[in-house]
Formats: C-alpha cells, sequence, structure tokens
C-alpha cells in the first residue's frame, strides 16, 4: 500500500473539493441538523420565508434574495462537508483494512509454553487478552503488545512514514497497532483493546469528525453568536413598527436580508470546519488528538514539559573534542580513539571516527585494512572497549574501568587525568579516557569529550515559546550538574534533573497548583500517570499501550519536538475562531450602509446620505448586500480549513496584528466588495 | 409562643425591618439635620433667597415672574397675554399649567419640549421675534436668542445682558426715565459667571425690575 | 470671558475636580468593601434590621437578599405614595393613582427615577423625603454592592461566598453615602438652594400678580439624587428649576456629584484586584467616552445642526436656562445620560438632532461611561469580558481576564447580560409604536416623535429616568409598560452579573504570562470603546435612523 496516497497535502483547499462535497452540503440543509448551528438555522428559516413570499408575490428581486440565501445556507454546509471530506478518503483506506483482516488466534498460550493451538478468526470477533501470533507478511489484526519476539514492523498505514520499525516483547516497544504488517519475523500479541476500540477505529471515527464534540471554547463562542443572533433579531423584528410610523412598511424579503445580513453568519458557517480542519491539521502532522478539548488546552499551555534527549539534543552523544594528557600529541590520542571505534557501531563510537577525521584527517581504516587486529567489544563488566593491534592494547571507557585498567598493567593514571574528566563533567559533557598499553606500558592518553549536542535551532524556537508566554522545563536522567549545562545551552527555563516518574508527577501537579496548564510527552508505562494528569498528553507512537492510553494525544512520529508544534496548532485554531468572529461583526457595519438607505431613503430622503457606496438601487443594494455576505463564506473557506497565520509572539502582538487584519480588514472590505457586486447586479433586468 | 416563620418570610421581614431602619437614618434624620444646619446657617437661601417689599414678600430672586399687562377679562384662560411696557420681560415661559395661573407658575414648572425641527416652534419663534422687535422698537434680527426661546425651567428669573440692554429704551421710554438711568441700573444688575467660568452671564430679571420699582 | 473659553474652562474644571477626588473616593470604597471591621452605628442597624453579618453570602443567597430588600421597597413606596394624603406634610395632595404609583416606586427603587409626575402638584414633602429619597441612597448602595460582588469574583479564588448583600448596603450607605450628600447639601443650600418644610404659599408679585412660591426640602434630597445617580427632581423641571439649581456653580457641583462614584469606582477595582491599572484601563475608555459625547453634542447645540428652530431663534436656546447657557446645559445633560442619573437642567427634547441624539445613543451604550453607582463599573466590566472573550481567541489562548477563565458558563451570563436591556429598549419601543394609542403620546411629529418614544424605553430599561418629556407618559399603559421595562431593566442584568461573580470566584486564577492578553495597555482601551461602540452602534443602528438621522440629515 502507497504510505502516502490518502494523506492531504498540507492545507490548500483543491477546487474539485466544493464540487465533489456539494451532494452533502445539501444533504446538510435538514433542519433537524442545521438547529444544531443556530446563526445558519435563522438563515435557513429566513430562507424558507422568502421562498413562500417569492412564490405568493413573484419577482426578480425576491428570487434573487431567495436564490441567495438557500446558496448561503448551503456555502455554510459545504464549508463542514469539505473539511470533513478531507478525512473520508483516509477513513476509507483504513476502513479496508481493518475490514479484511483475519486473525490466527492461540487457544491457551502461557510465556514460554510453546506454541498451543491456533485458530483463524474475523479481527473483529477479537477479545481483550487473546492471544494472536502474526507472521511476516501478515497484518496485526489488532492493537497489542508484543509478548513474544520480535519483529520489523511497516506502519505506514497509520504514520506516513514507509521505514520499518523494530517491535519486540517488554521494554518500551512492545506496542503494535493493529493494521499494520509485520515485515519479518514472528511476534506473538497479546489484544489490548475491545473490537470496535481499536487506534484504527478511534482514528476513522476521528477523521471522518464522527467523535466531534463541541470544545469549550467553541460552545462559548456558540452562545456570544447565539446572543448577537437574537439582539439582531429582535433589532429587526422590532424594526417594522418603526418602519410602518415612518410611512415606509417594509416587505418580508428585505427584513429577512436585513436579519441574515446583520447576523454573524460568517463565523456562524465556518465555525464547524475550523474545528475539523484544526484536527486535521494535526493529522497532517502525524498526531492524532482523541478530543478537540486537548487540541483546545493545546493552546492554552503554560509548561512544556521536554525530554531532553531526542528533542533538546540530539539522540546521543557525540564526541566533540580529544584531550591529550601532557606529553602526549593530540594526533596520537586521535589514532588511538578512532583505533578503539572502529568496531563500535554505536553512536557515540561513530562520532569519534567522524571527529577523528574531521580534526585530524584520519581516514577511517576498514576493518579489513587491520589485519592483526582484534577488536574488544564493550561488555556490562568490563565497561570499555577497544582492540588489540600490532602488539598494542587500547581501550576507551567509563574513566574508573579505565584507570583500573591501566593500575592493573602497572601504570598511574595521573592527576591530570582525574582533573580533565571532572572539567568535562562539570561542564555537563561525558568524558571518556583512552589508555593504551604497549611496550612502554600501561599509560592513559587522553580523555574524549564527548557532549550532548543540542538541536539546531532549539534555542531560538525556546525564545519563540517564551514570547509565546510558555515556560519550558527540561526532564532528564542526568544528574543535576550535567543537567543544568544542557539547559542554559539550550535555553529552557528550568530543568528537572535525575527525574524519575514520581517527579515528573509531582512536577506537573506543582504545576497545575498554579493554575498552569501543562503539556508533556512520554513513552514509557511509568511515564502513563504523568501523561494522563498533564492537561496536554502526548504519547510516542513507538510507546507502549498504556502510555498510549493515558495521553491524550499520539504523535505517530514518535517525535518530542512536536509538542511545540502541537501548541501552534492549539493557539492558531482559537486565533482563527476569534478572528472571523471579528471579521464577521465588522462586516456588519457596511452591510448597513447598503441596506438601510435603501429601505427608508424612500420615507427620509435624508438617509440617502448614508448610502455613501452609491449603490444603484434598493433592490441591487440589498441585493449587493447578501449576494457579498454568501460569497464571503466561499471565500474564506480555505482560510477556516488553512488557519489564519501564526507566527509566535506576545499576546499584544498578536492581538494589534489580527485586530488590524481581520477587524479593519472586516470593516473595509465588505463596502469594497459590495459596491463591486451592485455594478454588476444593476445589470440584471429587475434590479434597478 | 415562637412560631418559626419559613426562609422566605424572615428574609422579608429582615428586608422590611432594614427598609426602615434606612428610612429613619436618611429619610428623617439626615433631612431634618440638613433642615436645621441650613435654617441656621443660610436661613435666607434655605427659605428661597425671598425679595420683600413693606416686610412682605414679593418674589424669590430664583424664582421668574410675569410682567404683563393684567388680562382684559379674568376669566378668559386662553387670553393672550401683554407685555407691559414698564417692566423688563423675562424670557418666554412653558410653565403654565393653564388654568389661568399665567406662565411662571411654579406649580407648573416645566418646559415646552418642542423638537428643534418643530415647524410650531419654529413658527412661534418667529412670532415671537417679529412682537419683540416690535415692542422694543429693534431691528427683528437683533433680537437674542433667549427672548425667543422658553426655559427649561419655565421659571428662568434671567435674560442675557444683550436682552436687558435692548429693554432698557422701551423702559425708559415707558416709565419716562431717563435711558442712562435705566441702563445704569441694567449694568449693575449684570451678573458674571459663576465663579468667573461657570454658566453665562445673566441679568436677574426680577431684581432688576424689584430695583426699577424702588426708583419710585 | 468668551463662551468658548469659560466652556473649556468648565470642562477642566470638571475633569481637574474629578482627578482629584477619583483617588481618596475610590480608595475609600474600597476599604468600605473589604475592611472586615462593623462599625458601631453598623452594628445597631444590622441588630435593628435583625440581619446576619457575621458571614459571606453565596451569590444566590445575595442575589435573595437583594430581591427581598428591592421587592419589600417597591411595595412600602407604593403603599406610600397611595396613602400620602393621610400623612403629615402632605400639602393637601391626593394619593398618587395606582399605575403611576407603580411606575414612581419601581422607578425609585431601581435607580430609574423616571417621573410621569410634577413634584411640585403630586407630592408632599414627607413621601419625596422619607419615601422617594431613601430609596435615592439605598438603590444606589445596592448599584454598588452588586459591583462589589463582582469585583470579589475576581479577586477570590475557590470559593463560593461574594459578600453580604446586608453589609454592603449598610456600609456604602452610612460611610459613603450620607456623609458626602450631608457635606454637599450643605454647599448646595449655601449656593443658593433652598431647604425647608414651607408648603407653595402665594405672594403678591412685583407687578402686582400673584405667584406660589414653593418650599420642601430639596437640598438634601439634590445632593443625593445627583451623588446616587438618581436623577428624580424634587420639581417637574428637576435641574433646570432655579430653586433645585440656582446657579453656574450649582450647576457644575451637580454635575460634579453625579459623575464622582462613577468615575472613582474604577480605582475602587483597580484596588481591590490589586493592579490600579487595571482599573485605569476601565477609566481611560469611561473618559474617553464621555470626552468624546461632549465634544460631538456640544459642537451640534453650538452651532444649531439641522435645527430649524434653532437657526430661527439664532440659538439653541429653547429648553435651556439662561444661567447654564449652551455649554452648561450640554455637559449636564451628557453627563447625565452616560450616568444613568437622568436629572436634566435643560429640556433634552428640543436638543438638535445630534445632540439630542447622542443623548439616545449615550443610553444605549448601556449607562457604562462612567455609568450609574455601581452600576456603570458592572456594565463595562461585562462589556469588558465579552471584548476580551473575543480578543483573547485572537491571541490563541482560551480568553481570561484577570486570571479568570471566561468559559462558557461566563459567556452564557455575560451574553444574557448584554442582551437584555437592548431587547427592553426595542421591544418596548415596538409595541408602543405598533399600537396607535400609545403613539397618540408623542408630543411632536415624525421622527422626533419617534424619537420620544425611542427614549422613553431606552431611559427605562437603561434606568437613567430623564425624557424627552414631550411625551405624555402619564397613561395606564406607559406607566404600566415603562415600570416593568425598568424593573427587568435592572434586576435581570443583576441576577447575570451576581452570577457571574459567583462563576468567578469558583475558579482558580490562571497565572499571567507573555501569551496572556493585556488588560491594562491602550490597545486594550481601544479595543473596549471598540468593541462598546460597534455592538451598540450595530444594534441601535435602524431604530437611530428613523429617529435621529432621519430628522438630522436633509
Amino acid at each position: 500500500m502507497p504510505a502516502t496516497t490518502h494523506r492531504v497535502s498540507g492545507g490548500l483547499l483543491d477546487p474539485r473539493q466544493l464540487v465533489t462535497s456539494f451532494p452533502a452540503a445539501l444533504r446538510k440543509l435538514d433542519p433537524r441538523l442545521m438547529v444544531h448551528n443556530p446563526v445558519m438555522f435563522v438563515v435557513e428559516v429566513g430562507a424558507v420565508l422568502t421562498t413562500l413570499s417569492a412564490v405568493k408575490d413573484p419577482g426578480v428581486f425576491p428570487w434573487v434574495i431567495t436564490v441567495w440565501l438557500w446558496l448561503t445556507s448551503v456555502f455554510a454546509n459545504l464549508s463542514e462537508a469539505v473539511a470533513e471530506g478531507r478525512g473520508k478518503a483516509q477513513a476509507e483506506t483504513l476502513r479496508r483494512t481493518r475490514t479484511r483482516t483475519t486473525a490466527r488466534r492461540l487457544t491457551g498460550w502461557r510465556p514460554g509454553a510453546g506454541p498451543g493451538d491456533e485458530e483463524e478468526v474475523p479481527a473483529a470477533q477479537l477479545r481483550l487478552g487473546d492471544h494472536v501470533v502474526v507472521e511476516a507478511g501478515q497484518i496485526i489484526p489488532g492493537d497489542g503488545d508484543v509478548v513474544e519476539g520480535l519483529a520489523s514492523v511497516d506502519e505506514s498505514a497509520i504514520t506516513g512514514e514507509s521505514a520499518p520499525v523494530i517491535r519486540e516483547s517488554g521494554g518500551d516497544r512492545s506496542a503494535v497497532t493493529g493494521g499494520t504488517t509485520v515485515l519479518s519475523d514472528r511476534i506473538i500479541v497479546k489484544i489490548t483493546s475491545r473490537p470496535g476500540e481499536t487506534f484504527i477505529d478511534r482514528m476513522i471515527a476521528l477523521v471522518e469528525g464522527a467523535a466531534r464534540q463541541k470544545t469549550p471554547n467553541e460552545i462559548a463562542l456558540n452562545i456570544l453568536l447565539a446572543s448577537l443572533t437574537i439582539i439582531f433579531l429582535v433589532a429587526v423584528v422590532t424594526l417594522q413598527p418603526f418602519a410602518i410610523f415612518a410611512g415606509a412598511e417594509q416587505s418580508i424579503v428585505i427584513l429577512v436580508a436585513l436579519v441574515v445580513a446583520l447576523i454573524p453568519t460568517t463565523i456562524g458557517a465556518l465555525l464547524s470546519a475550523i474545528g475539523i480542519a484544526g484536527m486535521d491539521r494535526l493529522v497532517q502532522r502525524n498526531v492524532l488528538a482523541m478530543s478537540g478539548r486537548a487540541v483546545e488546552a493545546a493552546g492554552d499551555v503554560n509548561t512544556l514539559l521536554l525530554d531532553k534527549t531526542g528533542t533538546i539534543t540530539l539522540g546521543n552523544r557525540q564526541a566533540a573534542e580529544f584531550l591529550p594528557v601532557d606529553g602526549v600529541g593530540a594526533d596520537e590520542l586521535a589514532d588511538a580513539a578512532q583505533l578503539s571505534s572502529l568496531a563500535d557501531e554505536t553512536p557515540e563510537g561513530r562520532s569519534v571516527v567522524v571527529l577523528a577525521k574531521q580534526r585530524h584527517a584520519l581516514r577511517a581504516r576498514g576493518e579489513g585494512e587491520l589485519e592483526h587486529a582484534t577488536f574488544v567489544p564493550f561488555t556490562a563488566q568490563t565497561r570499555m572497549s577497544g582492540v588489540d593491534i600490532d602488539g598494542r592494547r587500547i581501550r576507551k571507557g567509563a574513566a574508573g574501568a579505565v584507570t583500573a585498567w591501566v593500575t592493573e598493567g602497572g601504570g598511574a593514571a595521573g592527576e591530570e587525568v582525574g582533573r580533565i574528566t571532572e572539567r568535562i563533567s562539570a561542564g555537563g559533557g561525558t568524558p571518556l579516557v583512552v589508555a593504551v598499553q604497549d611496550r612502554q606500558g600501561a599509560r592513559v592518553l587522553g580523555v574524549i569529550h564527548l557532549k550532548d549536542v543540542i538541536k539546531e535551532g532549539i534555542r531560538d524556537r525556546f525564545e519563540e515559546l517564551r514570547r509565546m508566554g510558555i515556560r519550558t522545563v527540561m526532564i532528564t536522567g542526568d544528574n543535576p550538574l550535567t543537567a543544568r549545562a544542557i539547559a542554559e545551552e539550550a535555553g529552557v527555563d528550568d530543568f528537572l534533573a535525575e527525574a524519575t516518574p514520581e517527579d515528573k508527577m509531582a512536577l506537573i501537579k506543582r504545576e497545575q497548583a498554579g493554575g498552569k496548564l501543562v503539556a508533556m510527552t512520554g513513552d514509557g508505562t511509568n511515564d502513563a500517570p504523568a501523561l494522563a494528569q498533564a492537561d496536554v498528553g502526548v504519547a510516542m507512537n513507538t510507546g507502549t499501550s498504556a502510555a498510549k492510553e493515558a495521553g491524550n494525544m499520539v504523535d505517530l512520529d514518535s517525535n518530542p519536538t512536536k509538542l511545540i508544534e502541537i501548541v501552534e496548532i492549539g493557539k492558531q485554531l482559537l486565533i482563527t475562531r476569534g478572528a472571523l468572529t471579528t471579521f464577521s461583526i465588522a462586516n456588519d457595519v457596511a452591510k448597513y450602509f447598503a441596506i438601510i438607505p435603501a429601505m427608508f431613503a424612500a420615507a427620509y430622503p435624508g438617509l440617502d446620505k448614508l448610502n455613501i457606496m452609491r449603490l444603484h438601487s434598493p433592490a441591487s443594494a440589498v441585493s449587493s448586500a447578501i449576494i457579498f455576505n454568501a460569497l464571503i463564506i466561499v471565500a474564506l473557506i480555505p482560510l477556516a480549513l488553512r488557519g489564519v497565520r501564526y507566527r509566535p509572539s506576545s499576546a499584544a502582538a498578536l492581538l494589534s496584528r489580527n485586530i488590524w487584519v481581520y477587524g479593519l480588514g472586516g470593516l473595509v472590505l465588505p463596502f469594497l466588495g459590495i459596491k463591486l457586486i451592485d455594478l454588476l447586479v444593476q445589470l440584471v433586468p429587475g434590479l434597478h | 409562643m415562637l412560631v418559626r416563620l419559613p426562609p422566605m418570610m424572615r428574609r422579608h421581614l429582615s428586608a422590611l425591618r432594614m427598609l426602615l431602619v434606612f428610612t429613619a437614618v436618611t429619610g428623617l434624620a439626615y433631612p431634618l439635620a440638613v433642615t436645621g444646619l441650613a435654617q441656621l446657617a443660610f436661613a435666607h437661601h434655605a427659605n428661597g433667597s425671598l425679595i420683600e417689599e413693606h416686610g412682605r414678600p414679593v418674589a424669590s430672586a430664583l424664582l421668574g415672574q410675569s410682567f404683563a399687562l393684567p388680562k382684559r377679562n379674568p376669566a378668559d384662560a386662553g387670553e393672550q397675554l401683554r407685555p407691559d411696557p414698564r417692566w423688563f420681560q423675562p424670557r418666554p415661559s412653558a410653565a403654565d399649567a393653564g388654568k389661568g395661573a399665567g406662565p411662571y407658575d411654579p406649580l407648573a414648572s416645566g418646559a415646552s419640549n418642542l423638537g428643534p425641527a418643530n415647524q410650531v416652534l419654529v413658527k412661534e419663534v418667529a412670532a415671537r421675534r417679529a412682537a419683540v422687535a416690535a415692542f422694543d422698537g429693534v431691528p427683528p434680527e437683533s433680537v437674542p436668542a433667549d427672548a425667543l426661546t422658553a426655559s427649561g425651567s419655565g421659571l428662568d428669573p434671567d435674560i442675557s445682558p444683550a436682552y436687558a440692554e435692548e429693554q432698557a429704551n422701551r423702559v425708559a421710554r415707558a416709565r419716562g426715565l431717563s435711558p442712562v438711568v435705566v441702563r445704569r441700573l441694567v449694568a449693575a444688575r449684570q451678573q458674571g459667571r459663576s465663579l468667573g467660568f461657570l454658566g453665562s452671564p445673566h441679568v436677574n430679571v426680577v431684581e432688576l425690575n424689584h430695583a426699577l420699582a424702588a426708583l419710585h | 470671558m468668551n463662551d468658548t473659553l469659560a466652556g473649556w474652562l468648565q470642562i477642566l474644571a470638571l475633569a481637574g475636580a474629578l482627578a482629584l477626588t477619583h483617588r481618596p473616593l475610590g480608595d475609600h470604597l474600597a476599604h468600605c468593601l473589604t475592611n472586615s471591621r462593623h462599625l458601631r452605628p453598623e452594628r445597631l442597624v444590622y441588630r435593628a434590621g435583625g440581619v446576619n453579618a457575621g458571614t459571606d453570602q453565596t451569590w444566590a443567597v445575595y442575589l435573595r437578599a437583594m430581591l427581598a430588600f428591592s421587592l419589600v421597597s417597591v411595595l412600602f413606596l407604593y403603599a406610600f405614595l397611595r396613602l400620602q394624603n393621610q400623612l403629615p406634610l402632605s400639602l393637601g395632595t391626593r394619593p398618587m393613582p395606582p399605575d403611576q404609583a407603580f411606575d414612581t416606586a419601581a422607578s425609585f427603587v431601581t435607580n430609574t427615577n423616571w417621573q410621569s409626575y410634577s413634584g411640585e402638584s403630586a407630592l408632599g414633602h414627607l413621601v419625596q423625603m422619607a419615601g422617594l429619597a431613601v430609596q435615592n441612597f439605598v438603590s444606589a448602595a445596592v448599584g454598588i454592592a452588586i459591583v462589589a460582588t463582582l469585583i470579589r469574583g475576581f479577586t477570590r479564588q475557590r470559593t463560593d461566598r461574594v459578600g453580604n448583600f446586608w453589609v454592603d448596603l449598610t456600609r456604602i450607605t452610612l460611610r459613603v453615602l450620607l456623609p458626602l450628600a450631608f457635606v454637599f447639601a450643605m454647599v448646595l443650600v449655601a449656593a443658593g438652594v433652598i431647604q425647608n418644610f414651607h408648603g407653595a404659599h402665594s405672594v403678591t408679585t412685583i407687578a402686582g400678580q400673584h405667584q406660589s412660591i414653593t418650599g420642601g426640602p430639596v437640598a438634601s434630597q439634590e445632593a443625593i439624587k445627583e451623588l446616587g445617580t438618581n436623577g428624580g427632581g424634587f420639581y417637574n423641571a428637576n435641574s433646570a428649576h432655579p430653586l433645585e439649581n440656582p446657579t453656574g456653580f450649582t450647576n457644575l457641583a451637580e454635575i460634579y456629584l453625579m459623575l464622582v462614584i462613577p468615575f472613582s469606582l474604577p480605582r475602587t477595582f483597580g484596588t481591590m484586584t490589586g493592579d490600579r491599572r487595571q482599573g485605569h484601563a476601565l477609566l481611560a475608555v469611561m473618559a474617553l467616552i464621555w470626552a468624546a459625547s461632549v465634544a460631538v453634542a456640544t459642537a451640534n447645540e453650538l452651532h444649531s445642526v439641522s435645527s430649524p428652530a434653532g437657526h430661527a431663534a439664532g440659538g439653541m436656546l429653547e429648553g435651556k436656562e439662561q444661567r447654564f447657557g449652551i455649554w452648561g446645559s450640554v455637559l449636564f445633560a451628557v453627563s447625565t445620560t452616560l450616568t444613568s442619573c437622568g436629572a436634566v437642567n435643560s429640556a433634552h427634547d428640543s436638543f438638535s438632532p445630534g445632540g439630542g441624539g447622542l443623548l439616545i445613543f449615550n443610553m444605549m451604550l448601556g449607562e457604562i461611561a462612567p455609568g450609574g453607582t455601581g452600576s456603570g463599573l458592572y456594565g463595562i466590566l461585562v462589556l469588558a469580558v465579552v471584548a476580551v472573550f473575543v480578543a483573547g481567541l485572537m491571541v490563541g489562548r482560551t480568553p481570561e481576564y484577570l486570571g479568570k477563565k471566561l468559559g462558557s458558563r461566563e459567556m452564557k451570563f455575560a451574553s444574557l447580560y448584554i442582551l437584555t436591556t437592548p431587547a427592553l429598549v426595542l421591544a418596548g419601543s415596538g409595541i408602543a409604536m405598533a399600537l396607535p394609542g400609545q403613539r397618540a403620546a408623542m408630543a411632536n411629529p415624525g421622527p422626533h416623535g419617534f424619537s420620544e418614544v425611542l427614549y422613553a424605553f431606552t431611559s427605562a430599561a437603561n434606568n437613567n429616568g430623564s425624557a424627552f418629556a414631550g411625551l405624555s407618559a402619564n397613561t395606564v399603559w406607559y406607566n404600566t409598560a415603562l415600570g416593568l421595562v425598568m424593573i427587568f431593566g435592572r434586576f435581570l442584568p443583576m441576577v447575570f452579573v451576581l452570577a457571574l461573580a459567583g462563576s468567578l470566584a469558583r475558579q482558580r486564577p490562571v497565572p499571567v504570562t507573555a501569551g496572556t492578553l493585556p488588560t491594562h495597555r491602550p490597545q486594550f482601551v481601544g479595543l473596549l470603546t471598540g468593541v462598546i461602540l460597534i455592538v451598540v452602534g450595530l444594534t441601535f443602528f435602524p431604530a437611530l435612523a428613523l429617529g435621529p438621522l432621519a430628522e438630522g440629515l436633509h
């Protein structure tokens, strides 16, 4: 299965989607569905009223208004349908994966008891605690933990990432997801989810928007929009007696048009699409949020708990420097270090070879070039690795172990070594001592400075977060000394050294007691309680099922840095809502200047002065306002789906920018838009 | 026997008791105390800044009075009042209950409440302009606005210095006085703004006419 | 000195006096509302009233106490007005008719002081001072009490207690209103306002005719009428009446009195929340709107804009007193319509279309710049909640104001609040205009007549009490309709404010970070001003178009 076919490209709206979503938009005109959106429900009721009026009293103007009111309703539904449609294709693929899977269930399997009886059942019939066996080429039938064996698994169906991952029993990489494919080997999986509640099921529900519930902010905004709608309804209903007194009784078509123009239809139409699109933007970044509430909470986060490794630093330490002791040349030390590391396939080992090449132009020698070399691998007992070559025995490893080895060989480590290693430790680095035993006896050559490498650009990232008012706390198992050094270099606000799961939990609770919202990432089973406690808990997909259950988001890429993106998406979601609300309300000013003179200039000619756009006729003015009102919804669908531009900055700066763009823009744009539309519609016979 | 009242009753009973306490404090003690102190310290003001003639009050300096000629037929409530040329005339007044007490009736304070575009008011103003100009023997365009408009209270005792000045010749002529004397009287009665900058300069017609009467 | 310079000096003197006094008064109010010690006279009041002053109440209990007190007040006042002929100092007046007594009782208890009667002919002295003026004190105190609970909602955390109604009511009355009223009553008497118990006595005038000179405890009532933003005149002509407001000085003193508490309360807010800048921001919004309104209305009146009558007379003096002039009348009119006071020193009905229309718009703003005693601050705080909500979304966080999150519950109460008054204004005016019999009450033809009706319901719903007084509102229908509108316009918002206070007090505050929307900067001042003007403008634009705009645009 091609991994990326079902991914929607980053937020761009394909015009074809508008067409394909049209039938769905029409189906959503069902009043039983519309009533959930009070603003658009009022529009629909208005459309019904003008339809009746147009049937009874036909004319070009009533029909123009009627058609455009219906279009307004359809456009609103269209935005939602398009937003939902983007998840549909993905859901379809996922669903196919699910339905065609069969499982090889083991009956009576016990750990270490060998293969038991096997039966073939559809995946949907698996129960909690069942054991299934999966072999290379087969699809894993349900979510679970590997209890026996090791396998490489293709998770592209879920993550879109085609590189296979290793899953093995025990430890923090035991979780497998239903729908993924085993590429090699054979594993036994204990099923941990009920049918219908698997990860894929939840994902389907999520991308389809079926599981979407209104988030707290959305509810609050809906309340405000509903009350504005009521105010405008009252304003227009009571206008009729005033108008009658003025000798300018208004037709039902005009009154409905005024109501629709005034109530916040733009935001009302796009509100639900914005929410769906927000979740969708997370999905595009391979993050599954279990609820919209979590996405919103992400925007509110005050404190980010970031794991040092993988988030702040590259996954591994790297050799940064060779520090020879007195009397030893740097090249000599580099040569020894390189030799001892040639067989060392760990990232640290490779980094020593790279450093030797960069700094001392020592070409990496292949193992074949060194005929008499015997490589000594690292063991937990010796805590050293090295090479025996041409009568020389070279060792590198932790200071204590190597020093002991030198003493054993009759040499003395010397005080200088101690000073160097201490200095490196104090700076947050890790010293690796290199020693040699040859004809001259055993002696220390020097020290390799292994250093955590801070990810490029991470400091700026934290600076950004600080501007957004978010505090970063680095979580690390390192000692406080090391932790402090790294924290300072990376620019985090605080750190938690020698962190145990309990410490993490305590930190989260402490922050929350101060009213702060905390976000964190985690993968291990012992992270689960903290993930559950955090307001935003992002579990790594590579992690255990326990962690994935506890968090309210899962990062399919298992990239801890993504927490920052999640926060930004959360903020962007809220900003989009706020900006379009402001835009929607600001629009009303121009609509008044179009409609009020059209209604009353006949009775009070002075009011024609309010027709500052110099619209052609009352009919063309009202039509233009309504057409603008409908078209602006379509015009803003891409923005609603993409979200407004967000650049991390202080709240004050953000607000200023958004007020200028959406407040002032919302004030000015409709004047231009309505005038332009008027220039066109005045050509329609019957509207002048 | 003590009857335990339901909470709602108790609450309202407490509310009533509190209201009675406040009535005693703010509704009785407070105005009585103010009155007592006011009568002690500022008796003249507290009693209405009365102007007396032969021991009898003839006016409050604060309340405008009508200086019209006696009605030809006192029984006719609808009879148009004619200004008496011997007195400085106050502004038009809407404080007329229409019960024969005439304008400047403190029992019917109030304004005309005619709107700025109301043709009734526009016509009335035009009619007043013509009448006042003819009465005072001045060109119509020189009649000041306060002479043409009814005040808010209908009891405005004041006119603008311009209107007083306009009337001086006519009053002097009607009373057989030297215009210089009358003008001097007007100038002496002209009041500036309170504290030099609050309100508008004005001439109190009641005080002016009272001084005028004292000239004899 | 010319009029313009004097006019500007008058405005500057007023602003200076307010600037000088808002700090001590604001801090004194804060002290009264936060201090735990009861003074001896207060303990006497609690004992006499039989109330428990010891513990704070939940918002619901607070609300019930406030409503009980108000209900008892309406009934008491109604009975008082109906039975006044039986009581001393009645000056031979008759009992007030039932509909008018209901209207008047509702009007004074709701701090509106809409008057469909003429004080000089309809009421005796006792009912004025022991009936109406008592409500001038306590209704003002109730307003401040309610805003106190809202401030406590912001300052308290994780509690369901918002204060003790009886304590707030008593302290505000005894420690703030009574002393200030006493001092200013004496100032007013010294400047010429009467204070006696005389009935009307007839004198033979200078010209030999008869005039009835009225008496009454006017100064004591005048002081609290302005200080409590009540506005009910002792006489029909209200503060235009020379016995209520005899000089340019008393005029400025009365304007100062109606503005002083509302303009001091933001300071109280800043002091109580521990962040004075928050108070300054609200004060700035209030002052900005007030100053702009003074400027626009003054310009309209000075230039007789769109006023044929003004042009005919050579100046907009119809309905204005000579001693105040245009500057002194407009300053009073703008202040009284922006404070929910409703006292008038000139006939608003005769203002230019722009000036008079602005007075209506001032009230439509919801009496928040600076608004009534207490009600002004809680009004602007609710609008701030709405502004913060929209702006908060625009900075990408769940909106929060002063550390309290604005969730659906808070937005529900804020939305209901902003919905109530406009709905009452528009529905009331709409019904009146739909009934031919009620339309006939207009004194002026055309759009101005409609403005009279619109003004009446705007004034009643916002508890202002001033009028385009040409409207003959003393009919059973208007007395009943306006009475009901006043009651709903006063107490429904209070219910929502108390509920909001309760909801806020329960919350744990959110820490302020760089991601928090700052609510003390000029940016927020501009935002809040914009939200207020746009929301109100949008709501009332059609109605205003058919009234003042139709009258003023040619």
